[in-house]
């Protein structure tokens, strides 16, 4: 059972990382490896398909759907504009004419003989990818996008709202205990990445916007402040699309949680260098976590060694952090893991584990309650 | 097991890959009968970093291994067939939800009729609907193909028309999807399964329309004629699709797929399996429910009718905040007999939702979690009520007796007075520490009313045994009745409104030792009388009784009426239930805690002194 355990979130010095940039359907990659690349630079681009707006043409001339064919004055694969004939019936020996004007512009895509449908398909819709990071280029997928690679810090966050961002990296609280307030917000932060402590108050977050921060990295965050500021209850843990002007990386949950200190002090080091972050979260099907990226330079052919160090499990003095109550949010390393299911005060019986805890007081914990600390 | 006869397989492997843990079971023959050896468990590793099901598979096997001492992997992971002494197994199944599932989005002509045959084919092969298409939907074409181009499901089935009818509509359909040309959720390197199960006469046209954009598949008509449905052939084409496409793409399925000796089922289909053989075998009518971390399947046989339906967005874990968001803080408020800071309770519910395998610590945490899943299954049940309906769109017989009876069809096959038998399954019913826990989160979000007998799936296997039953009918049986379900007892509820505090039951039942528990209950009282499980059958001791509701309460013979029956017996027991149905909590929070304080006490739900310290 040493195999079960819940890998924890990344948090690490220095790593190689490679991120795929790909487009959502085949289009052109625009950049080749071995590229210097920013992070708002285009690596690849494509076109939509357009809207598709059908027309029921049989039914707008009062036609047999199988006359339909014959009646059109443009024919599939064609170009319209909006409001231009698509297709005329004459009626009555050829004295009244009816005629059907094209919705939208674009082409003709189908004509249906069974239904008297026309398919009309809209102007396409361009599509860019940007590189997301400071890297190189590693590789090039035809048509569909690039690797981007890097050497870089990373931290993993848990939860987060908006998309990628980046901007200059700036630590606001003064340690990972103090709370990020809106008083701690002024008009130098514009543009850049702030970092805060245990908490981000719904205020500090509104200030935030309204100066042109854009990007926060927070301990927690309070739900309630979160339904507000979405305007709705997250029901299912799936973001990254809002559209909030800032971005959001919570590292540790919910609530008011100091930031992990190893988390803080890293991002601390880094203060003033470039920063790299989304808030992305998705916690099922293919889990993705929001994540905090400081680019170094480096030789990004050179191999990471620690990758090859694979996680060993959860074993006697591995660090883990609590992750529910109630020691939520502490941080201690393991001395023992006995074998036997064991009755928890809730009357569960479950696999456990003792915990040392901050402070030196011991704690049996659930193992299903811990998450490994990983760099 | 190839060439092996049912007699000579004397060792089973099962597993069920859920989105959350992975739960691996192992069964023998021993004594000329099948029984449950051990069970082990581990975390699904289908999601990044792994990628790839199998390693969860293997860590689940690797506890049963341990707690079983039979060696079932060889060296290089391998599963070791056939058994031989403490070594190997003879048969290996899976069933499989992780992923997410089957994801599938239906059209259909008309939205309460194709559509909902076809929604209906769907559920029941075990799929999750995205999104059900209809001509009628009130939605414009064009939206129609923006959804069907966004969702990205993994098969599509598309109904409409009965044969000989209309082939305009279908095909319009069928135009739309091939408008949309949409792409399957997992991979691009192959085409979208698309069902076509709709009027026979429109199938050239439904060819030219979408062959060449889809795979398409062609199998009868899923309603023929308006007065019958027939969802076999696509909900048995939709599992071969799944087999094909859907798991053939999910990370390691492939391997997993070379493993097992029958095909991987999706797990709801499965349990369906079995709750329809319950209610076969013992002629009875049946819920059953299963709640898992993301979503609540609620299955009901009805005057012989299937229903299944999935409450997507209603679990335990993934989808609790969901439930949250959806009943509201009064209503979970209301099953919790302690105070809660509402700002703390939110974050704990989203802390859950982050962090979806923790499990409670506290009995707070415990008491709290339970009441969410009370509301989680009351919603699930609201849903299945409202899809579990006789045929719309049907003409009915109607005699001069129903000339003031304003339903128009389409009413709810789901009676609770006709209720046999509710069965549980899923992590917090299967798992919770006292078994009157499971009993009390069933009555509560079920409202069961008469005389009702509740079970729950010991360690939730039902999903391995329902593919197992497919496989060895009696391997399967045999482990059903003596080690996955779990007799609780049965619930006697007097249906209709409470008014006032008087007598609302008198009840008289006659035990198999020869004693007679007599007495009554008030209205708003619940009293639990012990009745238990016969040790050698390991099935529930029965008891005559004679129950009398108050004269305008009704336990299934008429308002005031006597019931005389047998009532079963159980790990709980019988519970009297004198809340009136619908149950209305009280207004008053003092009061309202201090009933939810003298229930749990009298049933015994939580350790009394440690729900008074909270």
């Amino acid at each position: 059972m040493a195999h079960a355990y819940t890998p924890g979130l990344k948090v690490t010095e220095k790593t190689l990382l490679s991120k795929r940039r790909i487009l959502p359907l085949k289009g052109e990659v625009v950049v080749k490896v071995g590229d210097k690349v920013s992070p708002d630079d285009i690596v690849a681009k494509t076109e939509l398909p357009g809207n598709v707006e059908p027309m029921n043409v049989a039914n707008i001339l009062g036609v047999p759907p199988e006359d339909v064919e014959e009646c059109m004055t443009k024919k599939i694969g064609e170009e319209v504009e909006q409001g231009e004939v698509i297709a005329k019936s004459k009626s009555f020996f050829g004295l009244f004419t009816s005629t059907c004007k094209a919705k939208i512009g674009g082409k003709i895509e189908n004509i249906s003989s069974v239904t008297g449908q026309v398919l009309l398909r809209g102007e396409p819709i361009p599509v860019t990818v940007k590189a997301y990071l400071k890297g190189e280029v590693t590789e090039v997928i035809p048509q569909e996008g690039v690797v981007v690679t890097t050497w870089g810090s990373f931290a993993q966050g848990i939860f987060g709202i908006g998309g990628e961002t980046h901007g200059e990296l700036k630590v606001v609280s003064p340690d990972s205990r103090t709370i990020l307030n809106d008083s701690d917000i002024n008009d130098d932060l514009k543009d850049k990445i702030i970092v805060g402590g245990s908490l981000v108050t719904a205020d500090a977050l509104k200030k935030a916007i309204s100066v042109g921060v854009r990007g926060i990295v927070v301990g927690g965050f309070n739900d309630k402040d979160l339904r507000d500021f979405l305007g709705y209850d997250l029901g299912v843990a799936i973001t990254g699309n809002e559209e909030k002007g800032i971005t959001l990386v919570v590292t540790e949950g919910f609530g008011e949680i100091n930031m992990a200190e190893h988390t803080y002090n890293l991002l601390k080091s880094k203060e003033g260098q470039l920063a790299c972050i989304h808030g992305a979260t998705q916690i099922r099907a293919g889990v993705i976590r929001p994540e905090v990226v400081i680019p170094l330079e480096g030789d990004v052919h050179a191999k990471d060694e620690k990758v090859a160090v694979a996680s060993k499990g959860l074993e006697v003095g591995s660090p883990v952090r609590v992750i529910r109550h109630p020691y939520f949010g502490v941080i201690g390393e393991v001395t023992d893991l006995p074998s036997p299911l064991q009755k928890l005060e809730s009357e569960s019986m479950a696999r456990v584990l003792e915990v040392e805890l901050e402070g030196g007081k011991k704690a049996i914990i659930p193992r299903a309650n811990v998450e490994l600390l990983e760099e | 097991m190839e060439g092996m006869k049912p007699e000579d397989i004397k060792v089973i492997l099962a597993t069920d890959c859920g989105s959350t843990t992975t739960k691996a079971i192992l069964i023998e023959q021993r004594d000329g009968e099948y029984r449950l050896i051990v069970r082990g468990e581990a975390p699904t590793t289908v999601e990044a970093p792994f990628e790839d099901v199998t390693m969860g598979v293997l860590n689940a096997i690797a506890e049963v291994e341990e707690l079983s001492g039979r060696k079932l992997l060889d060296e290089e992971h391998r599963i070791i067939a056939p058994a031989k002494d403490k070594v190997g197994t003879d048969i290996y199944i899976s069933t499989s939800s992780a992923g997410g599932g089957l994801q599938m989005m239906v059209a259909g002509v008309v939205r309460s009729m194709t559509a909902e045959s076809a929604e209906r084919a769907a559920l029941g092969a075990g799929a999750i609907v995205m999104d059900v298409i209809a001509s009628n939907d009130k939605r414009l074409p064009h939206q129609q193909i923006e959804r069907i181009r966004h969702l990205r499901p993994d098969m599509i089935l598309l109904s409409g028309g009965i044969d000989g009818g209309t082939t305009t509509h279908v095909v319009e359909l069928a135009e739309l999807i091939s408008a949309a040309d949409p792409r399957p959720r997992l991979g691009s390197g192959y085409n979208l399964p698309v069902i076509y199960a709709g009027n026979s006469e429109a199938r050239p046209a439904i060819k030219e329309t979408l062959e060449n954009k889809v795979a398409l598949d062609i199998v009868d008509n899923l309603r023929p004629v308006l007065e019958r449905e027939n969802l076999l052939p696509a909900r048995e084409k939709i599992h071969d699709l799944f087999m094909e496409h859907v798991m053939a793409q999910a990370p390691g399925y492939g391997r997993l797929m070379s493993w097992t000796d029958a095909p991987i089922m999706p797990t709801p289909g499965a349990v369906g399996l079995i709750i329809k053989t319950i209610a076969e075998l013992e002629d009875i009518e049946v819920v059953g429910v299963d709640i898992g971390g993301a979503t609540t399947d609620v299955f009901s046989v009805f005057q012989e009718t299937f229903n299944r339906t999935v409450s997507a967005n209603l679990g335990m874990s993934y989808s609790v905040s969901n439930v949250f968001a959806e009943t509201g803080v009064p209503n979970v408020m209301r099953w919790v007999p302690f105070d809660m800071d509402e700002r703390d309770l939110r974050n704990r519910v989203k802390n859950k939702m982050i962090r979806p395998t923790t499990i409670p610590q506290s009995l707070k945490e415990l008491v709290f979690e339970q009441a969410i899943a009370k509301e989680a299954l009351r919603l699930a049940f609201i849903q299945h009520k409202n899809f579990a309906t006789v045929l719309k769109g049907v003409q009915q017989q109607r005699t001069i007796a129903d000339a003031f009876d304003q339903q128009v069809g389409g009413q709810t096959l789901v009676n609770m007075m006709d209720l046999n038998m509710l069965i549980g399954s899923g992590g917090v019913l299967s798992h919770a520490p006292r078994r009157q826990q499971a009993a009390m989160m069933l009555i509560d979000a079920f409202m069961p009313e008469g005389v009702t007998r509740l079970a729950v799936d010991s360690i939730f296997m039902m999903p391995q045994l329902g593919v197992l039953s497919t496989l060895h009918e009696k391997a399967a049986t045999e482990v059903f009745n003596k080690d996955c379900l779990i007799h609780l007892g049965t619930c006697v509820a007097p249906a209709g409104e409470i008014k006032g505090s008087g007598q609302v039951l008198e009840y008289r039942i006659e035990m198999p030792g020869g004693g007679v528990e007599e007495g009554s209950i008030n209205a708003m009282e619940m009293k639990l009388i012990k009745l238990g499980i016969d040790e050698k059958t390991n099935l529930p001791v029965k008891a005559k009784a004679s129950l009398t509701p108050a004269k305008n309460l009704d336990l299934g013979a008429g308002k005031g009426h006597k019931v005389t029956t047998d009532v079963s017996g159980g790990v709980v027991g019988v519970v009297l239930d004198g809340r009136g149905r619908p149950y209305a909590p009280a207004d008053d929070k003092k009061v309202r805690v201090e009933n939810l304080k003298t229930w749990m006490a009298e049933l015994d739900i939580y350790d009394k002194s440690a729900l008074e310290e909270l």
